[in-house]
């Protein structure tokens, strides 16, 4: 059975490697466990909670001393000579930017787990540190931001007179910058994103920010020649859509980063000049040497023009408890994959691909860096459940209808059977008419319920033909009272039709 | 074949061309084909009964007769062409009720010529010829008073408030078993006495029906009042013995009472209580009243809530007709839109005075039909969206309705607009709506009020923006 320890970190640092939740995981996995005293503690979880989960408390020494070591950061160089030989370290090491580092877990004859190099494939999504770091710093760089901003981010009607909604905008619409974007906007600010990928529109829209499109005319040769060109367009503009939104924006937040290479300068002096004072400037990628002029890693920095830019590198420990927990998870997902025999005995399986990518250093050997990994695609978007509605509807029991029905109809036959002659075909012709005037009506459109009116209006002018069979009769007052009756009728009639084409020609559809 | 033959073909024909333009109006597209199809099939009716005239014997009255049927087309032409050129939109339902009431008039006159000159009919037809007459001038009679109030309670030229005469029920029924008495007595004792009895009598009845129902059911009074003109044709059609009458009267019958139905299952009211006149409609009664803060809101503040939107609902009523706000209203679509606000109008069955009224107000404003959606197509929309501004609505948007079963306008169907984020409501002043119901919507939190006439709030929104 092997022994897990979780070390305190170094003096800026308030996260930790395990929580007391995921050391009760651990320990489950067939692992004992030991906490260095006070590892917890900046995260607000106290001794006695690891105690509580099964972990023992021990000292510095002992901690470092364990099979297999977790850490948050890569081991301070001092420390690394406390490691056992044949140990595993587990930590966000940086291998690609740390050779030295690497050199000098190998020396030590250790193994070495880079949480930072798990590869980007669907599988390891639950042990993507990156990830769920960069969720958190987001998040925490709107926080920052809102914490500087001297106003509300939602628009407000309140007594005290109206507030407008602050502009964010987000430049850099990866993981970071989406979780920046849902926090800015849940906070009501209007949120704008650019990102050179124009497939993440649709993730900005869904979490309620606005995709600034870099729109470039392309030259339609491919040539060589052309695509650099092209790119010279597709910069220029950017820089455009820069400056237009400094000016009017409120709040910027930059999480722009290329792997390998130091960040891309997206917001120039002139940019942090054009903005109000009062703007607030987060640069997520002040580490990697800043997307914004005049950043300062680690520092806040307050611009002649009242602008306040931000370049803090420790966002996500500036929100230990759940940073803490979403990384020990983290580490937690990879020791179960590191267990399969749940048995306490770690195994590296390197014809695993994760596995493989994660040992940067095997046994005193460097392996980093891993071959390459096929990247999956992004899961698509979980559809939203639509509720149905079931409308109540009143009913007369079929009983009492049934024998309606029925005493109308006797009725009828009663009336017609009595009838004299021409008379049962006039009833003939009205049913009729009337049946067809319910289906013919029923299938007119609401909005056209005043045309009907007013051409059922002229169409009842037929009554002029009653007048005008009338008119010829031999006594005169018959054919006064009948040249009356013509009279008001075609007024039904000419402007009943004529009203009703002046209605129709109004309506128009949206898209003429 | 005689004439007479080949003007039944025609009228046919004509019958025929009516349906069709009915069934033309089930779509926008194919409105105005259906309008041809009904002035083709009015042509040809006309054309022919003029031609069956002259073909038959020629007299001194017919000359008469031609000389009269010629000034009388004309200046009937004229007049109704020139009514119809002169109307504005928001006065459309007073000069629907006015044509009713010349369709119900005319009932009359025919009704009465056919009492004066009876023709030769056979012993057993003549009893039914007396009945025809009588239907005919008391259906003719009741359309054209019950469109006469309706016209003059439509352009305020008399209260709107609902006239309630002690027993009304008893009155109308007393009505409808003289009637009965009068036409017994009439076809055993053609008196001229008992035909002006009983015209007084249906002119009386048709009054009181109308003057009892109050200007908020007038979307019901006048598709009822369609309704009865149309029968009144199809009466005449029956006295004459003419199935083309028949069939127009019978297909504007149906239609008429079709639209009632609907008009009435929007307010949850009795088809038959409103046929009947105000039956069943109470007057309303004190209920406790629901009061509360409502808070008020300026036009700057509306606009910049509106700018910031992304989904906006506008639901117009009787209000904004009057105000005549429809230009301004469209105008503040049109200007959304553009800047890629959703922005959708619902509109309540019943709102305006007229089946289709806020429709017509709102295409003649040129706001495109497919954003104007029914209140079905709506109504589960609203709870997701930012601001509903309410114009000039009162009681199609009252939450009472689905929310206090005491209420007057219990289960009505309504717009829910209190289910969005923010509602504006345009208002003159806190007063009820015509069902005299005290709104609960204005106390809501997230209600605002803007006071004010519609059109000039309207339009200090559109300066603000």
């Amino acid at each position: 059975m092997s022994l897990v320890g979780v070390i305190t970190e170094h003096q800026e640092e308030s996260r930790v490697a395990a929580t007391p939740e995921t050391v009760k995981i651990i320990c489950s996995l067939g692992y004992e466990v030991v906490v260095e005293k006070g590892a917890g503690t900046k995260a607000s979880f106290p001794d006695s909670a690891y105690e509580a989960a099964g972990a023992k408390i021990v000292n510095t020494d002992a901690a470092w001393a364990a099979d297999l070591v977790l850490s948050v950061n890569a081991p301070e160089e001092a420390k690394i000579g406390k490691l056992k030989k044949g140990a595993i370290f587990a930590g966000v090491l940086s291998p690609a930017l740390k050779p030295e580092l690497l050199e000098a877990l190998s020396k030590q004859g250790v193994t070495a787990l880079a949480m930072d190099a798990v590869p980007r494939i669907s599988r390891a999504q639950s042990m993507d540190v990156l990830s769920s770091m960069a969720n958190i710093a987001g998040y925490r760089a709107v926080i920052e931001a809102a914490h500087e901003f001297g106003r509300f981010f939602t628009g407000q009607v309140t007594a005290a007179g109206k507030v407008a909604p602050a502009k964010v905008l987000v430049a850099g619409a990866g993981v970071a910058g989406l979780a920046a974007i849902g926090s800015a906007s849940s906070l009501g600010a209007i949120v704008r994103a650019t990102d050179p990928r124009p497939e993440v529109a649709d993730q900005v829209k869904s979490i309620g920010g606005t995709y600034l499109a870099v729109e470039v005319e392309e030259k339609m040769e491919s040539s060589d020649g052309y695509a650099k060109e092209t790119s010279k367009l597709y910069e220029q503009r950017a820089a455009e859509i820069y400056s237009e939104q400094a000016a009017d924006v409120d709040i910027i937040i930059t999480t722009a980063l290329i792997p390998g290479r130091p960040a891309p300068k997206l917001i120039t002096a002139e940019d942090v000049a054009l903005m109000k004072p009062g703007s607030v400037i987060v640069d997520m990628a002040a580490a990697q040497g800043g997307n914004v002029a005049g950043s300062v890693a680690g520092k806040k920095v307050v611009t002649a023009n009242g602008v306040t830019i931000l370049g803090y590198t420790d966002l996500p420990s500036r929100l230990p408890a759940q940073s803490s927990q979403l990384y020990g998870t983290n580490l937690v997902n990879l020791l179960k994959l590191l267990t399969p025999g749940k048995d306490g005995k770690t195994v590296i399986d390197f014809e695993d691909v994760v596995q493989r990518a994660v040992t940067v250093v095997k046994e005193g050997s460097i392996t980093w860096p891993p071959p390459p990994v096929q990247v999956s695609a992004a899961p698509a978007a979980a559809p939203v459940a639509a509720a149905a509605v079931v409308p109540e509807k009143k009913k007369m029991s079929a009983g009492t209808k049934g024998f309606g029905i029925a005493a109308g109809l006797a009725v009828f036959i009663g009336v017609i059977a009595v009838a004299p002659a021409p008379l049962p075909q006039h009833f003939l012709v009205l049913m009729l008419s009337v049946v067809i005037g319910f289906y013919v009506i029923g299938k007119v459109h609401h909005a056209l319920h005043t045309p009907l009116m007013s051409v059922t209006n002229a169409i009842s002018g037929i009554v002029v033909v009653a007048a005008l069979l009338q008119i010829t009769d031999a006594n005169l007052v018959v054919q006064i009272l009948a040249a009356v009756g013509v009279l008001l009728a075609s007024i039904n009639v000419f402007g009943g039709f004529a009203v009703t084409s002046r209605m129709l020609k109004m309506f128009t559809r949206g898209d003429k | 074949m005689t004439a007479q033959a080949l003007a039944n073909a025609a009228y046919v024909v004509a019958a025929l061309l009516f349906i069709m333009s009915l069934a033309g109006l089930s779509k926008h597209e194919t409105g105005r084909t259906g309008i041809r199809y009904g002035i083709a099939g009015m042509t040809i009716a006309i054309v022919v009964t003029v031609w069956l005239t002259l073909a038959g014997e020629w007299t001194d009255s017919t000359l008469i007769g031609i000389g009269l049927l010629i000034a009388a087309l004309i200046v009937g032409a004229v007049i109704g062409l020139w009514r119809a050129k002169a109307v504005a939109m928001t006065g459309m339902p007073e000069l629907i009720a006015l044509f009713h009431s010349f369709v119900g008039l005319t009932a009359v006159l025919v009704g009465w010529n056919g009492a004066l000159h009876s023709g030769d009919l056979s012993a057993e037809l003549v009893g039914v010829h007396r009945a025809e007459v009588f239907i005919g001038v008391f259906i003719g009679a009741v359309t054209f008073t019950g469109s006469i109030v309706a016209y003059l309670k439509l352009s305020a030229k008399m209260s709107s408030k609902p006239l309630i005469l002690p027993g009304r029920n008893f009155l109308n029924l007393a009505a409808l078993v003289g009637f009965i008495a009068l036409t017994v007595a009439y076809v055993n004792a053609p008196e001229l006495a008992l035909l002006i009895g009983v015209t007084i009598l249906a002119l009386a009845l048709g009054w009181h029906l109308v003057a009892s129902i109050g200007g908020g059911d007038m979307p019901v009074v006048i598709s009822m009042l369609n309704s009865y003109s149309g029968w009144a044709a199809a009466a005449t059609g029956f006295l004459l013995g003419n199935d083309l009458l028949i069939v127009v009267g019978a297909l504007v019958g149906s239609s008429g009472a079709y639209l009632s139905y609907i008009m009435c299952k929007a307010m949850n009211r009795s088809f038959i209580a409103v046929i009947f006149g105000g039956y069943g409609i109470e007057a309303p009664s004190a209920t406790e009243e629901e009061t509360g803060e409502h808070t008020e809101i300026d036009a700057a503040s509306v606009a910049q809530l509106l700018s910031s939107a992304k989904s906006v609902v506008i639901t117009p009523g009787y209000g904004m007709a009057v105000a005549q706000a429809q230009y301004p209203v469209a105008e503040l679509a049109k200007k959304l839109r553009e800047k890629g606000v959703d922005v959708k109008f619902g509109i309540h069955p019943v709102a305006g005075r007229l089946p289709g009224h806020m429709n017509v107000l709102l295409a003649e404003a040129k706001v495109p039909y497919d954003i104007v959606l029914e209140m079905d197509e709506i109504n589960d929309d609203l709870a997701s969206t930012q601001v509903v501004l309410v114009i000039g609505a009162n009681d199609t948007v009252n939450p009472a309705a689905a929310e206090n079963p005491s209420s007057p306008i219990a289960g009505m169907p309504v717009l829910r607009v209190w289910e969005a984020e923010n509602v504006i409501v345009f208002k003159r002043s806190m007063a009820s709506g015509y069902a005299g119901v005290a709104n609960p919507l204005f106390y809501k939190p997230n209600a605002k009020m803007l006071f004010g006439d519609a059109k000039d709030k309207v339009t200090d929104i559109l300066q603000s923006l």
